[in-house]
């Protein structure tokens, strides 16, 4: 690589591979981003006139619907989280330690498989186990447990319950990746030294997985969040989920300022969320979802 | 391994558990497939016969999907959609992993993180941002030169962009672990032999890498297929499946033809999902 033309060109592949990223990034995520700021920030006084300034988010602020809105969401996305990890890292842990070799590879394919079929499918298929004229509903009265249908849909406990499903495979899969690595006999040193399950646990195990931890956590949280057909098929029309209050600025009132601005709010707030939650943790966004 | 649990009433109930675990994944999906073949016109219990109108009846009130227009179109629109979306990603996406893995330029850290950033943006606002984007070009376009950009407004154009847009992040990902783990001895091998540049590129790396580009190129195929999020605002006329099966759910409500949908999608899934196995472990290194 000491010889000029042998640097020009490796300096020229280098341009040459930077600009289909550069062009992607710019012109599908920064630019488009930036634009729905500016959108955000106009306001219409008059038909065909416009003006900047605030009033899209203080009248976000003023709202109570709105930010109660923004806060549900945000309040059942984290349980949502906590419930992910909960289920999730069990099952990792079975998979990453405890599974042999070939089940290994069958249990991991079969956590995915569900990744692999749209989310409509999923909800749809919950829509059928769990409505009052569902199979859980009718299987239970036939075989006398209850007397009358019941409706097990449209309640919080439902929503939490289908977003939890679609997004644990997000927690399994940097779980089982992190505790791939982890060497077993650093859980028998534990033991040996007299640790019981739960310190071994709690000072090895945990501790050890704590990126896998916070990336499945991160990937979860913004998934959970950003959702919006699990919410309202499992949910109904009035399951208060915030993208649905986007859409509804966006598609329903053709409002795009102000949808723009909602747009903002959700995103400043999960990055918030995000940001605190690798604060308390220490760590990166390089050492958790980045991570090469 | 599992020295960690030594009772075997603990060892027992973690395998339940596990058991319990998996009937929680496959319910809904057992339930969505298993109703296209019921010989009732909702997909509810009783079970009454076997048949398979759901999916070749002509005839109103069971229509089959195959004979169902909307239902075909918007499969061939989500065909399309999704053949576009995996070519560009996959091409994009082995750029950024030459990019990521051969070179070093200021900031790569910085741009790595804004390489995975699209994947954890809300799908929903991917969508606006760049509907509202493209409407603010085709305006002014409009406004100042009278020519209307039919491409900008909402349509399989901004469907695709729109998707491409955070899919990408995914095959550079798949691509990428694969390029690491290349063995640069190899290249080294065939340049001390006198081959070009293009020619090692062409006969060694890609070769090595094109497992990873089938695979990446079969996620992004699926995942163009089965998105809504971002797709649902750049919609036009010309809607795709997951959009057409929405509609028609708040519509008409549940009908069996939506289970003949949903078992033929899983059915496509799971073949093309076991293609990029076979393909992936039979050139495993």
């Amino acid at each position: 690589m000491s010889r000029p033309v042998a640097k020009d060109a490796r300096n020229l592949a280098l341009i040459l591979l930077f600009m289909p990223f550069a062009l992607w990034i710019l012109l599908l995520i920064v630019l488009p981003h930036i634009g729905m700021f500016v959108l955000s920030l106009k306001e219409k006084v008059a038909p065909r006139v416009y003006e900047y300034g605030f009033d899209n988010y203080i009248n976000f602020a003023q709202e109570p619907i709105y930010w109660n809105t923004l806060l549900r969401t945000g309040t059942v996305s984290l349980l949502v989280t906590f419930l992910a990890l909960l289920i999730g890292f069990p099952v990792a842990y079975y998979i990453a330690k405890i599974a042999g070799k070939r089940t290994k590879g069958a249990l991991f394919l079969l956590c995915l498989i569900p990744l692999w079929v749209s989310d409509l499918i999923r909800a749809f298929g919950w829509i059928l186990l769990l409505r009052e004229t569902g199979v859980i509903s009718s299987a239970l009265q036939a075989s006398g447990i209850i007397n009358t249908p019941i409706e097990m849909l449209y309640n919080d406990a439902t929503v939490v319950m289908g977003l939890v499903y679609t997004v644990v495979l997000f927690m399994i899969v940097p779980l089982v990746s992190t505790l791939d690595g982890m060497n077993d006999e650093m859980i028998e040193a534990g033991y040996n030294l007299g640790g019981n399950g739960f310190t071994v646990l709690r000072r090895i195990i945990i501790p050890y997985a704590m990126p896998g931890i916070v990336a499945g956590c991160i990937v979860v949280f913004m998934l959970s969040a950003g959702s919006y057909l699990t919410p309202i098929l499992l949910g109904g029309k009035n399951s208060s989920w915030f993208t649905e209050q986007i859409y509804d600025q966006f598609i329903s009132r053709y409002n795009w300022e102000s949808g723009a601005a909602f747009g903002f709010v959700l995103l400043l707030f999960t990055s918030i969320v995000v940001w605190l939650g690798l604060k308390l943790s220490g760590q990166t966004l390089s050492s958790t979802v980045a991570k090469s | 391994m599992g020295q960690s649990i030594q009772q075997p009433f603990l060892r027992q109930s973690y395998r339940l558990y596990m058991v319990l675990f998996f009937i929680f994944l496959a319910a809904p999906l057992i339930a969505a497939g298993l109703f296209a073949f019921n010989d009732s016109l909702f997909p509810v219990l009783p079970w009454r016969g076997f048949t398979l109108d759901w999916f070749f009846n002509d005839t109103e009130p069971k229509l089959g999907m195959f004979h169902d227009r909307r239902l075909l179109r918007g499969l061939y629109y989500s065909f399309i959609i999704a053949c576009f979306v995996s070519m560009l990603s996959v091409f994009v996406g082995t750029c950024n992993a030459f990019l990521f893995v051969r070179h070093d330029f200021p900031a790569k850290n910085f741009f790595y993180i804004l390489m995975v950033l699209p994947l954890v943006i809300p799908g929903v606002i991917l969508g606006i941002s760049i509907l509202a984007m493209a409407s603010n070009i085709a305006n002014s376009v409009e406004k100042s030169m009278g020519i209307d950009l039919e491409l900008l407004r909402p349509g399989i154009f901004l469907v695709v962009l729109g998707q491409f847009s955070f899919i990408t992040t995914i095959t550079s990902l798949i691509i990428t672990a694969r390029l690491k783990k290349f063995d640069d001895t190899m290249e080294e091998a065939a340049f001390n032999l006198g081959a070009s540049k293009t020619h090692v590129l062409r006969t060694i790396t890609l070769p090595f890498l094109r497992p990873a580009m089938i695979a990446g190129g079969i996620v992004a195929f699926l995942v163009s297929f089965e998105n809504f999020n971002t797709t649902l605002f750049l919609v036009g006329s010309e809607a795709p499946l997951t959009i057409t099966m929405y509609d028609r759910m708040v519509k008409v409500g549940s009908t069996p033809v939506l289970n003949a949908v949903s078992f033929f999608l899983m059915l496509g899934s799971a073949l093309l999902a076991l293609i990029s196995v076979l393909v992936q472990r039979d050139t495993k290194t």
